[in-house]
């Protein structure tokens, strides 16, 4: 065990997007020393990808007047279908414009109002007072009642990922980036930090810390069409499960973004005001229209466009079908100023001219609401000292369907609330551990590598493999469900990761080797496959982005509750387990899209 | 049919013990739409998985995948490989850490940079969590974010002659860095305390207006209009260039 390098600090944080930085820096504020691990550099995770922007209910701009967060807090709930925990909906609304504004205090250069007259693309007029100019503005996003989307620019989430790197680097976090975890470190009881590799050199080492915080992100990676970073591999869930201790909550309720433009499914977004069509330029949502205020879900938009494509009415291209999406109408100087990066997006990553031509689209995997379950603390069920915080969390604001805008929100939220009970639990527990135990976690994962290295587990190509179980997913586990694609998907899967561990590598290198890297997660990765597929299968009821066609009515009776996904030691499927849903202001009702 | 493109690949893994620095030839059939992005996956999952090169966002955002795309700083994720000739050379950025392959260490470069200027707002004021927010105008804003979304790819450091010869110039993105905090009516640090980082060889003084820097920057940064911005403030304040080498001796 000499021969390994070991960290020890107050508290590990694996993550440096968003959240990982802003319980970073909650930390550091309260006298902790923190260390903070990364894939990549801070400012290069996914969260510096977010443009949109995110909801609080500041009720600043004219639009927005009235708006509050109880305003929020039922906007919230009815986009999850009342899957959401209401206590932790109450508290993120509560929270958010102080978590704003705070973030103003640290530098990010918020939109704001100006006063006067504006012109709308549906040539409505928005005037605002000078009592509110100078104040951060808000837009329009769909689902929410008030514009309630605060955005800096184009750019929402690199403000916001520059401005919160800033601040750990004058705190003086430690950042450890191009450092990957690849297991935690626990007794069974608590979680007392993680064996880590290093992608620079392949070397093994330990973090060990009286607290530990998963803020990985997302899963998208796992769907062969995403519009997630490629980075986004989901490696944070299945360190939380393969403790058998841990468990995921929600794994089947996946987002889909209904616009992605090929042939890498970058999200197009033009905030409503464009044409859908079909092969036959036909537009086949007549509520989906820039005169009607009434923006649907994205869940809604997303299924009838992949029905559109499944009944055989998409455009053959060489990337598959797609529908279109037509903003032609909206003319050169409302798009070159009001939808610069769709503009962009589109030259850039299409090839297309969007003033003059149509841009192709159809939907992808946008946004895992599920993730490794917590309390409202963020504390990990199962294993103490072990937190999660944003999209690698679900404490479950989002239910089945979270609102865009909404999960920058909750990175800041989640980072200052659970940021601040890591603290008080790094304050109130000693690290102890036994070196035993630290040199035997660590043996288990050199083993794990010597063995890929030695190409003695079987002969499968890794590549191969994660590429069929992206396809699986896309074809029975996405927008659209059924008991019989489900089962098909479930006994796929399980074969897959048999197979997942017989890889042998083609490359042979042992330090820096993405093949290596990409055969480490296989397995992991398919096992998360396999909780969203059972859980979606057991689920015999649709409710936000779960949609079963063979049960298509949300079922309150038996289902208003959260699926807990479990992998006990060895096992070849995850084992399911419910808990009730905690509704306490807002009754189930009908699920309507706000105005 | 497409076309038959041949990719010549700088390839170097230094974390492995007698890898030597050499160019690997590949061939990838050309598909609609395909950029570096597209093509370099393919030749890692099809032809040599142990390829080392960087993608996270794929969309221009991140700033991980600037390389040298015959012979210019580029982003590999917004380059089609239409607009390329059928021969394709592909070579790590210089200036930054080679990792291996086609990957450098920009983050370190960056981070280095921001510790050494004090890349964040300084401001000694506590924040109060029931107060409505400062105001700002929104031209302020957008001033402030014009220079703020620098993505820090390090294409304009890969570009400019005089990173190359001045190892501690902080070049057109540093620089540019700076503004952004210049900009801020949040930040407190005066026109001195700027000076201190800015006026010197390492900093303005460094730059001999070569424009590489803003000749290569995928974000179309104005980057000239910055140096030039801060060329006038220093100007403004009085403190001349040989003052301050004999203040600082
Ligand atoms: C294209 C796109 C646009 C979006 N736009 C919006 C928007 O406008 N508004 C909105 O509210 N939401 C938006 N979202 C969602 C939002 O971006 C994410 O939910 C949010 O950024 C997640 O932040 P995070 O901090 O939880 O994770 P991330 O930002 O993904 O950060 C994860 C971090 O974990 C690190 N990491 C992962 N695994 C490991 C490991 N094993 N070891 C060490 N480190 C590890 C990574 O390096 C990274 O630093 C968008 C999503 C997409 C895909
Ligand atoms: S103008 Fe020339 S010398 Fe100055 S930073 Fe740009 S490239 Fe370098
Ligand atoms: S200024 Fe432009 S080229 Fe230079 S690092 Fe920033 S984005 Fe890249």
């Amino acid at each position: 065990m000499s021969s390994y390098r070991i960290h020890v600090t107050d508290a590990l944080i694996i993550g440096a997007g968003l959240a990982g930085e802003r319980t970073a820096i909650e930390l550091a504020a309260r006298g902790l020393e923190a260390v903070i691990l990364s894939l990549v550099p801070p400012r290069r995770s996914h969260s510096t990808a977010a443009q949109g922007g995110l909801q609080a209910a500041l009720g600043n701009c004219a639009q927005g007047r009235g708006d509050s967060p109880d305003v929020h807090f039922k906007d919230t709930v009815k986009g999850a279908d009342w899957g959401c925990d209401q206590n932790v909906v109450r508290l993120f609304v509560n929270t958010a414009p102080a978590a704003v504004r705070q973030t103003a205090r640290w530098g990010v250069p918020w939109s704001r109002i100006t006063a006067g007259k504006r012109r709308m693309p549906d040539l409505s007029v928005v005037e605002e007072s000078e009592a509110s100019a100078g104040l951060i503005t808000a837009k329009k996003f769909a689902g929410t009642t008030k514009w309630r989307t605060c955005y800096a620019a184009e750019g929402t989430g690199h403000a916001l990922q520059y401005a919160l790197d800033g601040m750990v680097l004058s705190l003086g976090v430690t950042v450890h980036d191009r450092i990957e975890a690849i297991a935690l470190i626990h007794d069974g009881r608590r979680c007392l930090g993680a064996v880590a590799r290093c992608l620079r050199t392949g070397d093994l080492r330990a973090y060990l810390a009286r607290a530990t915080v998963i803020a990985t992100g997302g899963c998208g990676r796992i769907y062969g069409l995403s519009t997630n970073s490629v980075i986004n591999e989901g490696t944070g869930l299945f360190l939380a499960l393969d403790t058998g201790l841990a468990c995921l909550g929600n794994m089947e309720a996946v987002q889909f973004h209904p616009k992605t433009m090929p042939p890498t499914w970058i999200p197009v977004s033009e905030g409503g005001g464009g044409y859908i069509l079909d092969r036959n330029l036909d537009y086949f949502m007549p509520y989906y229209q820039p005169k009607n205020k009434k923006v649907p879900y994205r869940d809604v938009i997303a299924r009838h466009m992949q029905e559109r494509i499944r009944a055989g009415l998409g455009v053959d291209g060489p990337h598959g079908p797609h529908l279109w999406l037509d903003i032609r109408h909206l003319g050169a100087t409302h798009i070159e100023r009001h939808l610069q990066n769709l503009a962009v997006f589109c030259r850039d990553f299409g090839g297309i001219d969007p003033v003059r031509e149509l841009i192709p689209v159809r939907p992808a995997q946008h946004y895992v609401m599920g993730g490794v379950r917590t309390n409202i603390d963020g504390a990990v069920y199962g294993l103490e000292g072990l937190f999660a915080v944003g999209e690698a969390a679900c404490w479950d604001l989002h239910g089945f369907n979270r609102l865009g805008g909404n999960s920058l929100a909750e990175t800041i939220v989640a980072g200052m609330v659970v940021g601040r009970k890591v603290a008080e639990f790094a304050l109130g527990h000693s690290l102890q551990y036994s070196s035993r135990l630290v040199g035997e976690h660590l043996a288990a994962q050199e083993y794990r590598l010597r063995s890929l290295i030695a190409g003695k587990n079987g002969c499968e190509n890794c590549y191969e493999l994660k590429k069929r179980m992206q396809r699986i997913m896309m074809e029975y586990v996405g927008i659209f469900r059924t008991g019989t694609g489900l089962r098909k998907a479930m006994a796929e899967l399980q074969e897959l990761h048999q197979r997942a561990q017989q890889v042998r590598l083609v490359s042979n290198s042992r330090g820096a080797n993405p093949e290596l890297e990409a055969a480490l997660r296989l397995p992991g990765m398919v096992r998360l496959a396999l909780c969203i597929t059972c859980g979606a299968l057991a689920r015999t009821e649709s409710r936000g982005s779960h949609y079963r066609e063979d049960f298509p009515n949300r079922d309150d009776i038996n289902w208003l509750n959260r699926t807990l996904a479990y992998w006990p030691p060895g096992a070849e499927l995850p084992v399911l387990k419910y808990e009730p849903v905690t509704i306490t202001e807002l009754p189930p009702g009908e699920r309507t899209a706000s105005a | 049919m497409g076309r038959r493109l041949t990719f010549d690949i700088f390839r170097y893994n230094p974390s492995v013990p007698g890898s030597t620095p050499r160019i690997q030839t590949f061939q990838l059939e050309e598909t609609p739409g395909m950029n570096l992005f597209v093509a370099l996956t393919r030749l890692r999952e099809e032809q040599d998985p142990s390829l080392k090169f960087d993608f996270v966002c794929r969309m221009a955002l991140c700033g991980s995948c600037g390389m040298l795309i015959n012979g210019r700083p580029r982003l590999a994720c917004k380059t089609f490989t239409r607009d390329l000739p059928a021969q394709i050379n592909l070579f790590p950025l210089p200036v930054f850490k080679l990792l291996g392959d086609l990957s450098v260490d920009t983050g370190t470069w960056f981070r280095n940079l921001a510790l050494k200027t004090g890349a964040w707002l300084h401001t000694s004021r506590a924040f109060e969590h029931d107060a409505r927010e400062e105001r700002m105008d929104n031209e302020t804003a957008l001033r402030i974010y014009e220079a703020e979304r620098c993505i820090e790819c390090g294409c304009c450091l890969a570009a400019c002659a005089k990173v190359h010869l001045q190892k501690e110039f902080i070049g057109a993105a540093g620089i540019n860095r700076l503004v952004r905090f210049m900009l801020d009516p949040r930040d407190e640090r005066g026109v001195a305390q700027y000076f201190e980082v800015l006026g010197s060889e390492n900093g303005i003084y460094g730059c001999m207006g070569l424009m590489g820097c803003e000749d290569n920057c995928p974000k179309d940064l104005p980057l000239q209009l910055q140096l030039a911005y801060i060329r006038r403030r220093l100007a403004a304040t009085g403190v001349s260039r040989s003052q301050t080498r004999q203040g600082k001796g």
